[in-house]
């Protein structure tokens, strides 16, 4: 028998047991039992690649080049699909971080093994009718929706493909992919359970696969439902991410230049984010003529190119990475620091807008007003305030502290008094001083806090940061921390 | 017959091994009906002798079969089925209409259906009826035949019976289970539900004319037969076209019933559910794995399925994430244990973090804001963490309180299989208080 063949990929024994799920083909078989008892002709036998007993080799190959470093995850993906013949389980769910490969490998799978199957992506579809629509588009043909009437039901659906299947036979498993499952939990009550059970409802041979990045824990309706089958989709490790980054490499750079940078990259990026996608856009970014062609760094002068990159590498970090600034305007404000020695900044640095000078202090009196208690009003703003008992301002809890709540609610009235006190200049209360709170409130930098009916006494709340108004009381030398009751 | 008569196929194991895969695979995936169901006799013949009582002697009934998921309330009914319409002259009566709760939801789709059903579409054409009662007379009085006077038997199947409870004013579950009541047509209704407590969510008139007939399926099987049970999935027919390998396999499932691994395998399953659909789900993963060159189940295949259907899920997610995120939940794990679960903001977990950084870690870079509010959006998006009140009110994202939904115990164990992993995040991590 055919003991001790390991695969070479994955080094299991298991892979085998998916050429007889796949294809029953007795060709297969007589060809692979006629090999091993000639005595090994080959040791590797990866699932994809004995197919090419098949003839069917320009299958394999292709298959074998579109799927990388996730053989044994596809090995339990494949011996869950069946071949023609056979039952295969009524649904699966897929799970795995974003960018692991689930729905590439899904599609490879189903396509170079050419089964029948209908894709679906759950965000394209706000209503349920598009998502009939193309399931039925997909596995029937095109006339096959126009069965479907305008607004049509999960009702309406099973029928219309019990009537479908009727007239076409299912001789293979058909197989509907639902891609971002999570969203089908928003969707009608119903939908969820009808289609982890839809092999029943409908009575045919069809299996469900959903693909989600949220547990299956947190799709499950309550009163229960038809369990499916779980797989997990591993994520990659940092050898494997380095090894599928570098397989696209600029052609102008060596080989081992470019892995050199990945590893930089990596180096960086990877302890906050291990996303392919991410990481993937990165270096796209990254990819530019300056950072390689100094003049004084060599090919081979790796720790030169390190000291060269970092700086850009940490910039980018705070602007890049944060989608702050697209990739056209890091390649121009990198082109641009050649010729002057400004620093890249970020949207968040821009952020001080420019205010008139009184609404700068009304931003300040809110903040006060917001992260001061009221008791503590007396003792900043007024100029003899008496004797405070010490015992009000021993060091408080750190819970309590409210920079670390948030900010609180206060009525129009105090913010006021604080403006008063803050700006130096005499204000009379006119008009303009309202409206520029109300264009403080438009501006989101406060936030009206109860209805807006109440005209008399409305209250508001500060939404802006500390660093943010650090920097505004600083244009207007203003010096914020002694006012502050938690800097106390 | 001579025993020497009768030829003896032998198929090449590849042959075999699919057809096994076949065979059991239209098992596992609930497309074949048993021969019989197991542990279910009593109940099998309470619900034979009342569709009989229906269909044979035309007395009208209601019946409710409740059951947890996965207990085997369809097969039963399929199975009755199957019995009841061996009968020539059943057969030919008796009109089953199938309703699911899950696919009606409405009344006046589940009323179209059971039109379609009984092939009525024509009869009924463009007949516009004042009420739901009236409708379902006419369908009804349209069953009779021309020459005899009484009309044909009906069984109406409610799969998912609770959610027809919760259409408006209830009004096919009164129409028909008052017409089970009245002396209209004989008349079956079969409700399926997984809901103990179904009856409740009956109005009072519905309830009354119910007749409080219920088959539960509470699965009483003792280990012992769960284990023959087993076996008995396990095993090849006995029309199997190749007898030496059909020997072969059935001799290996039953050694493989006997390996002490196996029966505690079994024996944690059973522990935490007894119905079939868990257990067809495990054989199916340990089904997966034989193949022509393994062409049996050996023990550890089953113990590989077991550990594949009892994993923690976020346990495997957290194995994904980076090392940022995770020092961001091990603080909110801090912040759990100090103030006994209260909800936190953002700010009070990256504060955590700081501590961490300034006075214990010597890995970590100090990131700013920006990217450590990335890292917490990112454990939102997975639903790892959750906001606590969806309040229209508008506060900074900063400071939304949230709540952590993974258990000590989980973090902790994913700590251990986290791949390289700094060491200053695990002291930090098993450290009593910050």
């Amino acid at each position: 028998m055919q003991e001790g063949i390991q695969c070479s990929c994955c080094e299991s024994e298991q892979c085998l047991s998916v050429i007889r799920g796949i294809h029953s083909d007795d060709s297969v078989e007589k060809t692979f039992l006629g090999n091993g008892r000639n005595g090994d002709k080959h040791t590797c036998i990866c699932p994809i690649e004995t197919l090419v007993w098949t003839n069917d080799y320009t299958l394999v190959q292709r298959a074998r080049c579109n799927i990388d470093c996730h053989c044994l995850s596809m090995c339990h993906c494949l011996s869950m699909l069946s071949c023609s013949k056979q039952c295969s389980y009524p649904s699966i769910f897929i799970y795995g971080h974003r960018a692991t490969g689930k729905s590439h490998v899904i599609h490879t799978l189903l396509k170079e093994l050419e089964l029948p199957y209908a894709t679906v992506s759950c965000v394209e579809c706000v209503s349920v009718g598009l998502l009939f629509e193309q399931v039925l588009l997909s596995l029937f043909g095109s006339d096959s929706a126009s069965l479907l009437s305008r607004n049509p039901s999960l009702s309406d659906f099973v029928r219309v493909y019990k009537q479908l299947c009727v007239q076409a036979s299912a001789k293979q498993t058909r197989y509907i992919v639902l891609d971002r499952a999570e969203l089908l939990r928003d969707m009608e009550a119903n939908l969820l359970p009808a289609f982890l059970r839809l092999q029943e409802l409908v009575e045919d041979n069809v299996t469900v696969i959903l693909l989600s990045e949220i547990v299956w824990d947190k799709f499950r309706p309550n009163t229960g439902c038809f369990e499916p089958l779980l797989l997990h989709f591993p994520d990659y490790s940092k050898g494997e991410l380095q090894q599928i980054l570098s397989e696209d490499s600029h052609p102008s750079y060596s080989p081992e230049l470019y892995s050199a940078f990945i590893n930089i990259l990596l180096g960086v990026f990877y302890s906050v984010c291990r996303d392919l996608r991410e990481l993937s856009l990165r270096l796209s970014m990254l990819k530019f003529q300056p950072l390689f062609s100094l003049p004084s760094v060599k090919e081979s002068d790796t720790h030169k190119l390190w000291r060269n990159i970092e700086p850009h590498l940490k910039k980018a970090m705070q602007t890049v990475y944060l989608r702050e600034v697209s990739s056209v305007q890091w390649e121009q404000q990198l082109k641009m620091e050649e010729k002057e020695a400004g620093a890249v900044r970020g949207l968040s640095a821009h952020a001080h807008v420019e205010l008139p000078y009184y609404s700068k202090f009304l931003l300040i009196a809110a903040y006060l007003a917001s992260y001061n208690p009221a008791r503590t009003d007396k003792r900043f703003f007024l100029k003899h305030h008496g004797k405070i008992k010490k015992t009000n301002f021993l060091k408080k809890h750190e819970k309590t502290s409210n920079h670390l709540l948030g900010p609180k609610p206060f009525p129009l009235d105090r913010l006021l008094a604080i403006f008063y006190s803050v700006v130096d200049s005499r204000v009379a209360p006119t008009a303009s001083v309202f409206c520029q709170i109300s264009s403080l409130v438009t501006l989101q930098l406060l936030n009206q806090v109860g209805h807006d009916d109440q005209l008399d006494a409305p209250k508001y709340k500060c939404a802006v940061s500390l660093d943010f108004i650090l920097a505004i009381s600083r244009t207007v030398s203003f010096d914020m921390v002694k006012y502050l009751y938690d800097f106390l | 017959m001579s025993k020497r008569k009768v030829k003896e196929t032998h198929m090449p194991v590849g042959e075999c091994i699919s057809q096994v895969q076949m065979i059991l695979r239209e098992r596992f995936c609930h497309q074949r009906l048993p021969e019989k169901p197991v542990g279910m006799e009593s109940q099998h013949k309470h619900l034979l002798e009342l569709l009989r009582r229906t269909a044979v002697h035309g007395e009208s009934n209601s019946v409710l079969i409740v059951g947890p998921r996965g207990s085997g309330k369809t097969m039963l009914l399929n199975c009755v089925l199957r019995e009841l319409l061996e009968v020539k002259d059943v057969n030919k009566n008796v009109l089953p209409v199938h309703l699911n709760g899950l696919l009606q939801t409405d009344d006046r789709i589940a009323l179209k259906e059971i039109t379609r059903q009984l092939n009525l579409e024509n009869v009924v054409g463009d007949k516009v009826f004042g009420s739901f009662a009236e409708n379902l007379a006419f369908l009804l009085e349209a069953l009779k035949k021309g020459d005899r006077s009484s009309s044909r038997p009906v069984l109406f199947i409610l799969d998912e019976f609770d959610l027809f409870a919760h259409h408006k004013n209830q009004t096919l579950l009164y129409n028909l289970l008052d017409v089970s009541q009245s002396a209209q047509a004989p008349v079956a209704v079969i409700g399926l539900t997984c809901r103990l407590d179904v009856l409740e969510l009956l109005e009072k008139r519905v309830k009354s004319r119910f007749s409080h007939r219920q088959i539960h399926l509470l699965s009483s099987l003792s280990f012992i037969q769960y284990l023959d049970n087993v076996r008995s999935q396990l095993s090849l027919p006995q029309d199997f076209p190749d007898t030496k390998f059909y020997d072969e396999w059935n001799d290996s499932i039953k050694t493989l019933c006997e390996d002490q691994l196996v029966v505690d395998v079994l024996q944690s399953h059973y522990n935490s559910s007894k119905d079939f659909r868990s257990l067809h789900l495990l054989l199916m993963l340990a089904l997966s794995r034989v193949s022509a060159s393994k062409p049996a189940i050996k023990p550890t295949d089953l113990l590989e399925a077991s550990r594949v259907c009892m994993v923690d899920s976020k346990a495997n997610i957290l194995h994904g994430l980076s090392i940022l995120e995770l020092c961001l939940i091990i603080a909110m794990k801090h912040l759990n244990d100090i103030y006994e679960g209260e909800p936190f903001n953002f700010q009070m977990v990256h504060n955590e973090f700081k501590k961490f950084l300034q006075r214990k870690s010597h890995s970590i870079h100090n990131f700013d804001k920006p990217v450590v509010i990335k890292a917490f959006e990112h454990l939102q998006q997975l639903e790892l963490i959750k906001s606590m009140d969806s309040s229209t009110a508008k506060i900074q994202k900063e400071y939304q309180l949230m709540k952590l939904l993974l258990d000590h115990s989980q973090i902790m164990e994913a700590l251990q299989k986290y791949p390289q992993c700094p060491t200053d995040v695990k002291q930090w991590a098993m450290s009593a208080f910050g």
